[in-house]
């Protein structure tokens, strides 16, 4: 009896359990079907909008007339950048992609420089036209490449599941097709010479390429050493000095050091010894200078570091801690690359943070030209319905990569503070920027 | 004997009590700014008093929030033009004497409102009952607590002795300084990533976490967006575990702002890879730039 009890609750025990197991087999596969079916989406979608710009490449290679290449343009630029964010969406992060993500982005600036320049008045160049051809001819390589890979993973069910697992462990499963393909394609884009685009291009990574030349001597650990010491305001010289890379774009000697509660972290360029930037974590107390005492402060630090003719542009006060950004000036011309970023310590005026790379890196003795419209000419350039309350020139890197003079005005229309730039050459509206630096809270209670 | 000892203790007691009210009194009295010199960007309860002020006097239309911003900022300068002061949008001790002088300030009353989260404005010849927006679960109470203090402004420095105790601490400011071009929400994504990935690191460490997800951002090889960037698919452990759904701390968030505010200890690093636990080979022929902590960062 007892004997028959016992398997009675056993038996329901396991059917229970199997029925459970069931369930969570069900739901886990659900899920899974959902993660697959977003990366198929984002697979087919990717491969229909190479299709595309493949298509629309080769009809502005056809196009004559300048009022229809423009909205063509447009459009390959938006291609671009739908097919540039459904590869972000795929699980390719440790496939070697990026040449591909590259050659989409350089497609897409370069359509979009060429759409918004007004080919009315600049029609395309030979180059340019060459250029398009080379895209065409890559642009149908890639699309080849991407139909066959998609075609192979329709034929045989591939899953992309299981191209993440793959990736994940790291083994080599028998059917690679999906890996492959990608593998492929990047290998195609890669040998697709970067520097025919660089030609092209040049400006849009001014700085990427271009060695940047500092100033002044080679400097070795010592100096780092008593320079870290000085800003640190440390008394004991327990510092770690290490080297840069070889990924690093400037040598940097990087100094840091731990108390128990603070530490540094500071890079200073091995030639010519400049601070590049510079980071104090401490503790900070209550709030003892205000926001304005606090930038006085960092305008000594600045001095102090060799640094003139500096001008502050922006000041915002984070939880006890002023956040200041500096531009250089030159003859009441703020040059916005040369920019310099402090965060000062609002309870006793400590300098606890530099960044200093833009200053460093655009920093030169510029020859800047007369305007040669005067501001009035640029004042009706802007829109009448904006109140101007301030104006002065300025020097700053427009949409092309470029460093063009400008003429600032600072306006209100509304509400909102707007900040646009004129060209002082031909009165082009560079840039217009809606000033926004605050929040409401959303959360008041806390 | 006894009954003098204890009116002895009881005049002892009675002075005492008299010497923090005075003292309090005084202090009430020639408080209105703090002695710093505000300008764009400062917080606090005397941008407040600041806001209250220039909206007394119908330059500020803007929302009392204790943030000095653009807003405020247009609104001191024409302040400062109207009242032939120097026009520098700085508020000094000239622009404030001259505020004080020419402004009142129900210091109770705003702090209350903002307290109580509630809608409200403070312009000058019209009484302070009609502008504010009364919320629905507004207590009665409290109503007419405000419509006594209304009718007599001048009086509230006598009230402040009243209730002096539920008025020592200002009400924080509304409204928050954030970088330029980014929310509250974006900082608080980020902060869940460094947190996630990079909990265990220090300050410096945690703000080259962050600069790296910046620096993709703005790189043409990654997608465009901070989420975008954050939510790639395999692209931090910490989102494909869920570790990036832990409530970061503050000083994740600080390196996040850190970050924001265009400190990058990385040397403009796309990747950064933990060396004890990396099992991708194309990761290791990445050109390295530096270590910080237990991360390695590469171009």
């Amino acid at each position: 009896m007892l004997r028959w009890l016992f398997i009675a609750v056993l038996s329901i025990a396991v059917v229970g359990v199997g029925f459970w197991g069931y369930q969570e087999h069900q739901e886990k596969n659900a899920i899974l079907i959902q993660a697959e079916n977003n990366y198929q989406r984002s697979f087919h979608d990717l491969t229909y909008h190479v299709d595309s710009l493949h298509d629309k490449i080769g009809t502005v290679l056809a196009m004559n007339s300048p009022r229809s290449l423009s909205p063509q343009l447009a459009e390959i630029w938006r291609i671009t950048s739908d097919a540039h964010s459904e590869v972000g969406q795929l699980p390719l992060t440790l496939l070697p992609f990026n040449k591909t993500e590259e050659f989409l982005s350089n497609i897409g600036d370069f359509s979009y420089r060429t759409a918004v320049r007004g080919l009315d008045k600049e029609p395309l160049t030979d180059e340019e036209t060459k250029m398009l051809e080379k895209l065409y001819q890559q642009s149908g390589d890639i699309k080849r490449e991407l139909r066959n890979v998609q075609h192979l993973a329709l034929e045989n069910d591939l899953r992309w599941m299981d191209v993440q697992l793959a990736l994940v462990n790291n083994d080599e499963p028998a059917d690679n097709t999906i890996i492959d393909g990608f593998k492929t394609v990047e290998k195609n884009v890669e040998t697709f010479s970067e520097s025919s685009f660089q030609e092209q291009l040049n400006g849009v990574s001014k700085h990427a390429d271009e060695e940047i030349k500092l100033k002044g001597d080679k400097i070795n650990k010592d100096d780092v050493k008593s320079i870290a010491k000085d800003l640190f305001q440390l008394k004991d010289g327990n510092i770690k000095i290490t080297s840069s890379g070889d990924g690093s774009d400037i040598k940097v000697y990087s100094a840091s050091f731990e108390q128990e509660n603070k530490h540094g972290y500071m890079d200073i360029t091995q030639k010519g010894g400049y601070v590049f930037s510079m980071i104090l974590n401490r503790d900070i107390g209550n709030k003892s200078i205000g926001l304005h005492d606090g930038m006085k402060k960092a305008e000594q630090y600045l001095s102090k570091l060799g640094y003139e003719n500096m001008e502050a542009y922006n000041s915002a006060e984070y939880s006890n801690v002023g956040v200041y950004s500096f531009a250089y000036s030159a003859d009441n011309v703020r040059i916005y690359p040369d920019s310099v970023q402090v965060k000062v310590a609002l309870d006793n005026g400590d300098v606890i943070g530099l960044s200093a790379r833009d200053y460093l890196v655009n920093h030169e003795t510029r020859d800047i030209k007369e305007p040669e419209i005067t501001m009035e000419e640029a004042k009706k350039e802007v829109n009448p319905n904006v109140d101007i309350q301030e104006q002065s020139l300025a020097v700053i890197d427009n949409d092309l990569g470029e460093e063009v003079l400008v003429y600032e005005f600072l306006g209100t229309m509304g509400e909102d503070t707007y900040r646009i730039y004129i060209n002082a050459s031909d009165g082009f509206e560079e840039r217009v920027e809606r000033l926004k630096s605050t929040e409401v809270k959303f959360d008041t209670s806390a | 004997m006894n009954g003098k000892k204890l009116l002895l203790c009881s005049i002892v007691f009675l002075l005492m009590m008299m010497i923090p009210l005075s003292h309090f009194d005084t202090v009430q009295k020639s408080e209105a700014f703090s002695p710093r010199v505000l300008q764009k960007g400062s917080t606090g309860d005397d941008v407040i008093e600041l806001q209250s002020r220039l909206q007394y006097l119908g330059f500020y239309n803007g929302k009392i929030d204790g943030l000095f911003g653009w807003g405020t900022y247009w609104a001191v300068r024409n302040f400062q033009y109207e009242y032939s002061l120097n026009v520098d949008g700085l508020v000094g001790s000239e622009t404030k004497a001259k505020l004080e002088k020419a402004s009142q300030f129900n210091k109770q009353w705003v702090h209350e409102q903002l307290r109580s989260g509630r809608e409200f404005t403070y312009y000058g010849g019209t009484p302070l009952d009609k502008q504010t927006k009364k919320k629905d679960t507004g207590g009665t109470g409290q109503q007419k607590n405000n419509q006594q203090q209304n009718n007599q402004q001048q009086n509230n420095q006598q009230q402040n002795q009243g209730n002096q105790g539920n008025d020592d601490t200002p009400p924080e400011p509304t409204s928050v300084n954030v970088p330029s071009g980014y929310s509250q929400n974006d900082i608080k994504l980020l902060a869940n990533a460094v947190y996630g990935e990079a909990r265990g690191e220090s300050y410096v460490g945690q703000v080259a976490v962050a600069a790296v997800i910046l620096n993709r951002v703005e790189s043409p090889t990654f997608p465009n967006t901070v989420s975008g960037v954050i939510f790639e698919p395999r692209a931090f452990t910490a989102v494909s575990d869920g570790q990036i759904w832990l409530t970061p701390n503050d000083q994740a968030k600080d390196a996040v702002v850190d970050a924001l505010n265009g400190m990058d200890p990385t040397g403009e690093a796309l990747y950064y890879f933990n060396p004890a636990t990396a099992t991708s080979d194309w990761i290791w022929s990445r050109p390295q730039i530096k270590k910080i902590g237990k991360h390695i960062f590469c171009k």
